[in-house]
């Protein structure tokens, strides 16, 4: 055997080539799409209709994100519940960067889409999270209900399946 | 006790006070120098017992500035409002912080989002804003170019 190489055997291309490796991107993408663990995060208002959302009526675990984490070690995708502050916005980027790849991000409401209802005259707020961390899916409302937030998260989904896997 | 009985005993105490109208509490106007002195007065020893500070803020009007002192007895329940005008360019009014413990943080508030000073305030720091930030952020005529978008 020839150590040298780093695939013992040998490599016979499929026919029409790489279905295979198709095919595992789409279950890896499947996989991931429907366990998403979300953070556990909410810096205001929104945050309780984050939690509606979590709680019986509406039921996201319908779609497997019912595993909130409280730690971002463990989270795959952040929800950005709530107004960022300047003083706020180091702590956001530290917890986005400790979350380990991939990694996604939703902007729920007015406040972390845009700065909202504090976009003119406020010394203290940030006008849009997209000004610290990178962001995936936006949702209007202030705040937005439960569906709407259901509705981005499968968005969220749907994008996630419709990429390239990250490996 | 009674709005009245209240409103008598307070002009007892200090016949210079001026009462505003129309209210829903009895509310007194006074002059910063006699604050210390009436603060004392009414939370112990002439049976009015004002045993708590429930809310302190500070109104600019342009002009001048106004501290609010809202005080309940949790004894007799009744309820007081102390308003004091403080000149725009020097704003500075005797700390309470030793006759009601709750006003250390409320002081430190006021004077950190709209530069009321309260003198011998054992600690006046910032409190929201960092230690390096220069301005008054709730003063009406507050300018920031960097964070502040104006409409």
């Amino acid at each position: 055997m020839d150590v040298s190489q780093p695939f013992p055997g040998e490599v016979h291309p499929t026919a029409g080539g790489g279905i295979l490796v198709t095919k595992l991107d789409e279950v890896i993408n499947w996989a991931r799409s429907n366990s998403l663990w979300p953070l556990v995060f909410g810096t205001s208002c929104c945050a309780i209709e984050m939690m509606s959302t979590a709680a019986a009526k509406y039921d996201w675990s319908r779609f497997g994100f019912e595993v909130a984490r409280a730690t971002p070690r463990q989270a795959d995708v952040i929800i950005i519940a709530g107004t960022i502050v300047n003083k706020m916005a180091p702590v956001l980027r530290r917890l986005y960067d400790q979350m380990a790849d991939p990694k996604y991000v939703i902007a729920m409401g007015a406040c972390a889409t845009s700065g909202g209802p504090f976009f003119y005259n406020t010394y203290s707020v940030v006008k849009g999270a997209d000004h610290v961390i990178p962001v995936d899916v936006y949702v209007a409302g202030c705040p937005p209900r439960p569906e709407a937030l259901l509705h981005a998260l499968i968005t969220l989904q749907e994008k996630i399946r419709n990429n390239h896997a990250e490996r | 006790m009674q709005k009245d009985e209240l409103k008598i005993k307070l002009s007892e105490l200090l016949p210079s006070a001026a009462f505003e109208e129309g209210a829903e509490w009895p509310t007194i106007l006074i002059d910063p120098r006699v604050w210390t002195d009436l603060a004392r007065h009414i939370r112990s020893g002439i049976g009015l017992d004002f045993d708590y500070l429930f809310c302190l803020t500070a109104v600019d009007w342009k002009t001048h500035f106004t501290v609010v002192y809202h005080l309940t007895s949790t004894v007799h329940r009744h309820t007081l409002v102390v308003k004091i005008r403080l000149d725009r360019e020097r704003p500075e009014v005797p700390t309470v912080s030793d006759i009601w413990r709750t006003a250390e943080f409320h002081e430190r508030e006021a004077y950190d989002l709209m530069g009321i000073v309260f003198t011998e305030h054992p600690d006046l720091r910032r409190l929201f804003m960092t230690d390096e930030w220069i301005g008054w952020p709730l003063r009406k005529d507050y300018e920031d170019p960097v964070n502040m978008i104006k409409l």
